[in-house]
C-alpha cells in the first residue's frame, strides 16, 4: 500500500474539464478475513466523504462506501473552468483520517 | 490619520485569515456539511431500500438521458470502472448501485456546480445489474446494465 | 477438455525435443518471433509490449485497460518508488550514483550476466546492492515480507520508468551468459506441477485464449516488458519473481525462492525473448 497520496489529473478541452482523483487508501469493507488470523476480519477502513471545491467553492460532494475499489478512482466533470483555477479535493474516512490534494486547471 | 491605514490593513489581513481558515475548516473531517455520510443507505441490503434511504423515495423512471458506460464482461471484479453521464438538465445527484453486492449502494455524488457526471472504479461480488440513479428536478430516474463477472479459473 | 489435453500432449512432444548441441539464442529468438507472426498476423511487433491486451479477441479487456490507464493505480506505487530513489542516503549520495548514466535509459539491458560473480543480476539485486554499498539496510526476506518486497518493486518500477520506451537489448556475448540463458530456457520448456504444464504450454499455443474462464493467457513474446507490474487483482506493484512464484503455484508446482538463480536465469531467458520490444514498465496487467 502506497503512503497516503491524493493525486489529481485534469484535462481541459474547450469548455469542458475532466477531473480524475486517485487516492491511496485500502478501502477495506470489514468483511475480508484477516490473512494472518482466519477467525478475524480486517477492520473496515474506507473513505466516506470526498469533497471537490473550485476556487474555494464546493462543486461536488461524494459519499463513498467500501464497494469502491482499493486506491479509489473518482471522476467528475466541470464546465467553464479556466486555466489557473484551483481545484481542491478533500476526503475523510470512517476512522477519522483525512487527506487532500490540489491541482491547477491547465 | 495614522490609525486608519493600520486598521484597514489589520481588517484586510484578518479578513483573508478568516477566509483561509474558513477555507480549510470547510473541508475538515467532522465539519457538519449540508449532507452527512448516509449510513442507512450504505447499510441497506436491498437496492430499493438503499434508494429509499438515500433519496427518501424509491420511485424511479427509466430514462434514456442517462448514459451508463460499463463493460459487459469485467476483466476483474475488484476494479470495474463505471461512468455515468446524466444528460437531463438540473442534475442534483447521481448514485451507483450493484444489485447483487452485500450492500448495493456503491457511491453517491451531489452537485453544486459540477456537471451531471460521475465515475468510479468499484468492486463487484458477482455478475449483477448495475444501476445508475439520477435525481433531477426533485424526481428520480434510472438506467441499468448487466455486468458479467467471472470467478474461478486458475485464481492466484 | 479432451481437445486441450490432446493439444497439450502434442505440445509436450514438441516441447520435449531438446535443442541441438550448440546453443543458438538468436535462432531461438527468431523462431519465437516467427511463431507469433504466424499465429497473430494482424498484431504489429511493438504491440506485444502491451501483453495480452495486444492479442485478438481481447478487445473488451483492452478497452477496460485503456480506461484504467487514464489514471492507473500503480501511479501511487511509482510515486513512492520515485521518492525512495530521490531521497539521499545518510551519506548524502542517492541511488543515481550507483548506476551508469544516473540510472536513466539503462534498464533495457537488465537482467545481465555479471562476469565477476558468474551470476545473472537483476535490477532488484543492483538496487539492493546500492543500499548495501551506501551503508543502508537492504530489502530482505522477500518471500515472506510482502511490505519489503512491494517497496522494492515500487523502487524497481521507478528505475524501469527511467528507461520507458527503450528497446530490450540483452548481452549474451559471454559463454557464462549463454549457459545461464540455456538454464532459463530449460526451465521454460519443462513441465512441472500437478497440472504438468510448462510455461510454453500456456504462453505459446494457448496465448490469447481464456483458460478456465477467468485466466486469459499472455504471449511469451512481450512477457517481461511491463514488469514490475500491477495485476488487477493485486492492489500493489509486484516484482516479476513474485509473478513467477504465483504462476508456478497456479499450475500446482513448487514455487522457487524470490531472487533464486532459477528465477534469475528464467528472467534472463524470457527477457532475451522480448529483445527489441520497448519497455512499458510499470503497467497494469491481468
Amino acid at each position: 500500500m502506497a503512503d497516503k497520496q491524493t493525486k489529481i489529473r485534469t484535462k481541459t478541452q474547450g469548455n469542458d474539464t475532466d477531473v480524475l482523483v486517485l487516492v491511496s487508501h485500502p478501502m477495506e469493507s470489514g468483511l475480508r478475513p484477516d490473512p494472518k488470523d482466519k477467525d478475524k476480519k480486517v477492520p473496515a477502513h474506507f473513505i466516506e466523504k470526498m469533497i471537490f471545491a473550485l476556487n474555494g467553492k464546493e462543486v461536488a460532494n461524494a459519499d463513498l462506501g467500501p464497494a469502491v475499489s482499493t486506491d479509489p478512482l473518482v471522476g467528475i466533470k466541470l464546465k467553464g473552468a479556466k486555466a489557473g483555477d484551483k481545484l481542491k479535493v478533500t476526503w475523510s474516512d470512517n476512522k477519522g483520517e483525512s487527506g487532500s490534494g490540489e491541482a491547477t486547471i491547465g | 490619520m495614522t490609525h486608519l491605514p493600520r486598521r484597514t490593513f489589520l481588517k484586510r489581513t484578518l479578513a483573508s485569515a478568516v477566509l483561509v481558515s474558513a477555507g480549510s475548516s470547510l473541508f475538515a473531517p467532522g465539519w457538519a456539511l449540508a449532507a452527512e455520510w448516509p449510513k442507512a443507505a450504505f447499510g441497506a441490503k436491498k437496492i430499493d431500500e438503499a434508494v429509499q434511504a438515500l433519496f427518501g423515495s424509491s420511485q424511479m423512471s427509466p430514462s434514456a438521458s442517462i448514459k451508463l458506460k460499463a463493460p459487459a464482461q469485467a476483466e476483474n471484479s475488484a476494479q470495474v470502472q463505471v461512468q455515468v453521464t446524466a444528460e437531463m438538465p438540473n442534475v442534483e445527484a447521481i448514485a451507483v448501485f450493484v444489485e447483487k453486492n452485500p450492500s448495493p449502494l456503491v457511491a453517491h455524488a451531489s452537485f453544486s456546480g459540477a456537471e451531471g457526471y460521475f465515475s468510479a472504479r468499484m468492486k463487484m461480488a458477482e455478475t449483477s445489474d448495475v444501476y445508475a440513479v439520477v435525481k433531477s428536478g426533485g424526481k428520480l430516474y434510472m438506467a441499468k446494465q448487466n455486468i458479467k463477472v467471472t470467478a474461478g479459473g486458475c485464481g492466484g | 477438455m479432451k481437445k486441450i489435453l490432446l493439444l497439450l500432449a502434442v505440445l509436450g512432444v514438441i516441447a520435449g525435443t531438446t535443442s541441438a548441441a550448440v546453443a543458438d539464442p538468436a535462432a531461438d529468438l527468431n523462431n519465437l518471433r516467427e511463431f507469433f507472426k504466424k499465429k497473430f498476423p494482424t498484431v504489429p511487433f511493438d504491440e506485444y509490449a502491451n501483453g495480452l491486451y495486444a492479442l485478438p479477441d481481447m478487445q473488451e479487456y483492452r478497452d477496460q485497460w485503456k480506461l484504467i490507464n487514464e489514471f492507473p493505480p500503480y501511479e501511487l506505487g511509482v510515486a513512492d518508488g520515485k521518492k525512495k530513489w530521490e531521497t539521499p542516503f545518510k551519506n548524502g549520495k542517492t541511488f543515481a550514483s550507483c548506476f551508469k548514466n544516473g540510472g536513466k535509459n539503462i534498464a533495457q539491458g537488465y537482467p545481465y550476466w555479471d562476469e565477476a560473480s558468474q551470476k545473472v543480476r537483476t535490477a532488484e539485486m543492483d538496487l539492493n546492492d546500492c543500499l548495501k554499498k551506501n551503508g543502508e539496510p537492504e530489502f530482505t526476506d522477500l518471500d515472506k515480507d510482502q511490505a519489503a518486497r512491494v517497496k522494492l518493486a515500487q523502487l524497481t518500477a521507478y528505475f524501469y520508468s527511467l528507461s520507458a520506451g527503450q528497446r530490450i537489448k540483452i548481452d549474451l556475448s559471454s559463454p557464462g551468459a549463454v549457459k545461464a540463458y540455456e538454464e532459463g530456457k530449460k526451465f521454460w520448456w519443462q513441465r512441472r506441477g500437478q497440472l504438468n504444464f510448462a510455461c510454453s504450454n500456456c504462453h505459446m499455443d494457448l496465448a490469447g485464449k481464456n483458460f478456465g474462464g477467468n485466466q486469459p493467457l499472455s504471449a511469451a513474446l512481450g512477457h517481461t516488458t511491463a514488469w514490475p507490474a500491477q495485476r488487477l487483482e493485486w492492489g500493489r506493484l509486484e516484482t516479476i519473481h513474485q509473478r513467477y512464484k504465483t504462476c508456478n503455484s497456479q499450475v500446482r508446482a513448487k514455487p522457487f525462492k524470490h531472487g533464486s538463480d532459477i528465477y534469475n536465469n528464467l528472467q534472463l531467458y524470457e527477457t532475451y525473448m522480448s529483445s527489441g520490444l520497448p519497455l512499458t514498465a510499470p503497467a497494469m496487467r491481468n
